[in-house]
């Protein structure tokens, strides 16, 4: 997203007004609760990321207010459901902004609706922690905008080290259309060379397709396949899997962290057996090791999810948790919510543990995690286990 | 050959599913004049309802007849408080009803159920038949097979039984019929119920390939239309022609031409046939009174 | 398009875009924040694209479901001159309508030739098939992730999205101009034989009313009012995504137009507030959303058939004695 002069020009001419408001309102804000505003895709194509989302952020705001709140103030969660459509998500980011007047805003399920806010929080001055997945969000790097999930290029980077552990030099993609699939699709074409990784197949299919038999047919036929990458999340990839185990294709299917969740499993049946995928060790918490760093929390929130919701938890919540904790670990050493102090104190973080590893903010790098948080798993007698 | 019969399969299995959904769109048409985009929702009921009844314990058998009754119930009310009420508003006033229709059932799907994707186990396993090289699932012999019953049951009801005959009179002149003692209201009610249950038995059928949720009817309502009017409006052949049709062009666009413009296929065709044969494919009813 | 001055001097609807214009200048007043303004702004592009839709589903009796296409070359097509080529704002907007209007007149004629639902088939598909070219050539659009889009100036004047007040004022400056061209295309020979057109279309004909060049200048003229619509809602964003251009903004824009009273112009403002608003109040209702928003549209197609506006008159009028 490079900023254009025009841009420039423009966030000048309400910089003194938007200066203005921000300082009015930490003046009498002693005595207010803090204000967390968010925009999820609760409804529509990505509510399976929304929904886990809004569940937990509800949930950890009710834990902690009920333990006294943050800087002896109350938690006051504003969420709005943007159903996935970008411009939804704007005319609700600005009603956060300017009505709601929040003191940071964590939300944005998807790439989309993430990058419709961003020039309004950058001519703002608030605080935004993304729950998206894309690189374009961190990359470069905008000042006041964050984001807590790996990136598509980290999953792509982490499987393409996996496919190499296994000599697989030439593979197939069949890529969903929707934000999610394109943009992984992009990265993992991208870095594919640097593993010795030759795309021989490159098929696509549409977000509400029902059967890619033709194209797993296309790809069965293509010389030289030697594993298949579906990049995607939603029921495709599930259909995927399905097709692919019907039309008895027996070389090695991967799919991406975008399925990391248990429905997964349970939509593919048994043709989900012997698939891999990139993901955050929240799915195998009870299977890692006792002295392994990220145990705690992540046992602490999969038990907590499960117990308050009776649904199984997913990475996608996991990110909401990551977003909120980090903004609480921030106020807490900024000690105010003055939106600069606490985007610096953001931008500080260091050694944060989450669900999706550990975080390590800084000026250049506002996503802070690196591969190793990142757990290749495998899908065995019907659920995850640790493929590395 | 293998790999135009492993596309074909897919086309036709697709297709039957589009086929029932233009079915329903062209029952209630020739009923009504009104275009049902909230025929989707009957295909998502269907399939919704039986994966919660039957996760709440029923058997299958029970599970699908229950959720099928229910369709059929929510049809007879979309005609009762919707749809009658607005008796002779015009067409954009009515394509707005059942387009709000559509929202409102797709909201109260996510209430009622949840937001999740849900599938059904195979009706007889999921080991795939093959022939001539081609992959073919069991279930997809299910999804024919019920769109062909349908098909033969519709045919019989409207050419066999005095009811059926009623519908056609009423489909064919309105008024005529309700002078020769037709009850037109009567005609209408059943011609919702009988697309609600088709739409119902359809996303039964396909769940366990497709998948189904809360939102699953949108785009099915979509294809169905566009598979309606290639076949001629208010045609049934026609709409299971192009049903049909639709399915396999979009399997075929899909393997030989490129998976990126796989739904742009049925679309371009319509367009061409909308502009060189107006009236699509079998041609419908074109009376204009004046 | 537009009639000689004369003529909309005599026009007794003056008072009606006097009223308008009242209404415009005195809203600041009661817009308390930016949201407020937001909100204002979103419901004037919108009312834009749906004043000229109205043209025509209201008058000419056409309907349309791929308007949303229309809107979105508009979007896109200033999105890609001004940002990824580098044009000035107001030359590529005037680029994407001209273009628009092209592709119009182009499609306008084998399209128009059909009646009713298969007409509705013919823009759905083609608004289909725009917007899966924008989803999939991702190198020039972004594909379904979107892209940014470069803020307005006008005449060496930069308008920054969260410059409310400046973009209220355009906004509103424009809106009165729409209104304005649409009333006198109303009022010209085209709008009066388009009104016969609307009654029956055979008795127009038999009347010697050129019937299919009158329906294409109003379906060009109304895929030029979305263009635009849709170039000044990019830049006022300053984030496109292929949202804009599905079949469900389609499907709103025409909502609008009943909503607001079918061959109403003043209506279809009305019906634009009324939906782009109505979601920011149903938020208290999260879940519930969907529900009561398909309820409503139910409700007012049957109850107030007409239209809001003109069916809220007809209450006022028929309670005067």
């Amino acid at each position: 997203m490079s900023q254009k002069p025009l841009r420039v020009l423009g966030a000048g001419v309400v910089l003194g007004a938007a200066a203005a408001v921000a300082a009015g309102s930490a003046a009498y804000a002693q005595e207010d609760p803090i204000r967390i505003g968010s925009f999820l895709s609760i409804t529509g194509p990505a509510s399976f990321l929304g929904d886990p989302e809004q569940k937990t952020l509800e949930m950890y705001v009710d834990r902690i207010n009920a333990d006294g709140g943050v800087l002896g103030r109350q938690l006051e969660l504003v969420v709005y459901d943007d159903a996935g459509d970008a411009n939804e998500a704007r005319t609700f980011a600005t009603r956060l902004i300017d009505d709601d007047e929040v003191d940071i805003i964590i939300g944005g399920s998807t790439t989309g609706a993430t990058m419709a806010v961003v020039p309004l929080v950058e001519e703002a001055h608030i605080p935004f922690i993304s729950l998206a997945g894309a690189v374009v969000i961190i990359d470069p790097v905008n000042a006041w905008v964050f984001k807590t999930p790996h990136t598509d290029r980290m999953a792509c980077q982490k499987i393409f080290e996996d496919m190499q552990a296994r000599d697989i030099s030439s593979i197939g993609m069949i890529s969903g259309t929707g934000g999610f699939g394109t943009s992984m699709r992009e990265q993992c074409l991208e870095v594919a060379g640097d593993y010795g990784i030759t795309v021989v197949a490159d098929e696509t299919y549409g977000p509400r397709d029902s059967d890619m038999t033709p194209q797993l047919t296309n790809i069965r036929n293509t010389d030289g396949v030697e594993a298949v990458l579906n990049p995607g999340f939603g029921q495709g990839p599930a259909i995927v899997t399905r097709n692919f185990a019907q039309l008895g294709i027996d070389v090695p299917l991967y799919q991406s962290h975008g399925v990391a969740s248990a429905s997964f499993i349970e939509l593919a049946g048994d043709a989900a057996e012997g698939v891999r995928l990139p993901a955050a060790a929240l799915l195998v918490a009870e299977d890692l090791p006792a002295d392994d760093p990220q145990r705690d929390v992540v046992v602490t929130y999969k038990t907590e999810f499960e117990e308050q919701w009776d649904q199984p938890v997913s990475t996608f919540g996991g990110h909401a948790y990551d977003a909120l904790f980090i903004a609480v670990d921030a106020m807490e050493r900024a000690g105010t919510t003055q939106p600069e102090a606490l985007r610096d104190a953001i931008e500080q973080t260091t050694g944060f543990m989450g669900t999706a590893g550990e975080v390590n903010f800084s000026p250049e790098d506002h996503l802070g995690l690196d591969l190793s948080a990142f757990r290749m798993l495998e899908i065995r007698g019907g659920t995850w286990t640790i493929a590395d | 050959m293998a790999e135009f019969l492993q596309f074909f399969f897919s086309g036709i299995t697709v297709g039957a599913v589009y086929a029932m959904v233009a079915l329903g769109f062209t029952i209630i048409y020739n009923a009504s004049e009104v275009i049902n985009f909230a025929q989707g929702e009957f295909v998502m009921i269907g399939g919704m309802t039986s994966v919660f009844l039957l996760s709440a314990g029923l058997p299958l058998p029970l599970a699908i007849a229950l959720a099928v009754a229910i369709a059929v119930a929510v049809g007879i009310a979309l005609n009762v408080l919707a749809i009658e009420p607005a008796r002779g508003a015009s067409v954009v006033t009515l394509i707005i009803i059942t387009i709000g229709a559509s929202i409102l059932l797709r909201g109260l799907a996510q209430i009622v159920f949840d937001r999740q994707f849900h599938t059904l186990p195979a009706f007889s396993g999921e080991t795939p038949i093959t022939i001539g090289g081609a992959a073919l699932q069991p279930q997809a012999l299910w999804v024919l097979g019920g769109a062909l019953v349908v098909v033969l049951a519709l045919g019989w009801f409207f050419t066999r039984t005095l009811m059926g005959k009623a519908m056609r009179a009423t489909a064919h002149n309105r008024l005529a019929a309700q002078l020769a003692g037709i009850n037109v209201r009567f005609v209408l009610m059943l011609s919702f119920a009988l697309s609600a249950a088709i739409g119902a038995v359809a996303g039964v059928l396909v769940t366990p390939i497709t998948l189904t949720s809360y939102d699953a009817g949108a785009m099915l309502a979509l294809k169905g239309f566009a598979a309606a009017i290639l076949g001629g409006m208010g045609s049934a052949a026609g709409a299971v022609a192009g049903g049909l049709l639709v399915g396999i062009a979009e399997a075929m666009g899909a393997g030989y031409i490129s998976s990126d413009y796989k739904d742009a296929v049925a679309f371009v065709i319509i367009l061409l046939v909308l502009f060189f044969l107006p009236r699509g494919l079998f041609g419908g009813k074109s009376v204009e009174r004046v | 398009m537009p009639l000689p001055p004369r003529r909309w001097l005599d026009d007794p609807r003056r008072g009606g875009l006097a009223a308008l214009a009242l209404i415009l200048a005195m809203l600041p007043l009661v817009l308390s924040n930016r949201f407020h303004f937001d909100v204002a702004i979103h419901v004037g592009l919108a009312a834009i694209a749906v004043i000229g839709l109205n043209l025509l589903i209201g008058y000419a009796g056409q309907i349309s479901l791929g308007h949303a296409g229309f809107f979105g070359l508009g979007a896109y097509g200033s999105a890609v001159l001004s940002g990824t080529h580098g044009w000035p704002p107001l030359l590529a907007l005037l680029a994407s309508a001209l273009a628009v209007a092209t592709l119009a007149f182009l499609v306008g004629r084998p399209i128009l030739r059909l009646r009713g639902h298969y007409l509705a088939m013919a823009t759905l598909g083609m608004g289909l098939l725009i917007f899966m070219v924008i989803t999939n050539e991702r190198a020039i659009t972004g594909g379904p992730d979107g892209m940014s889009v470069p803020g307005l100036s006008l005449f060496g004047y930069a308008l920054g999205s969260r410059d409310k007040g400046a973009w209220y004022a355009l906004v509103a400056v424009l809106l009165l101009v729409a209104v304005w061209l649409a009333l006198n295309l109303i009022d010209s020979p085209v709008g009066r034989a388009l009104r016969a057109l609307h009654a029956s279309e055979v008795a127009a004909t038999v009347g010697g009313v050129d019937v299919a060049q009158h329906k294409l200048i109003v379906f060009v003229v109304s895929a030029v009012y979305a263009s635009v619509a849709g170039s000044l809602s990019a830049h006022y964003g300053g984030f496109i995504t292929p949202d804009a251009v599905g079949f469900l903004h389609s499907i709103e824009l025409v909502t609008m137009v009943v909503l607001g009273g079918m061959a109403s112009t003043y209506g279809a403002i009305v019906g634009a507030a009324v939906l782009v608003a109505l979601p920011q109040f149903l938020t208290a209702f999260h879940d519930y959303e969907p529900v009561l928003l398909g309820a409503i549209l139910i409700a007012c197609m049957i109850f107030l058939r007409r239209g809001l506006l003109p069916g809220v008159l007809d209450l006022v009028r028929a309670r005067r004695p």
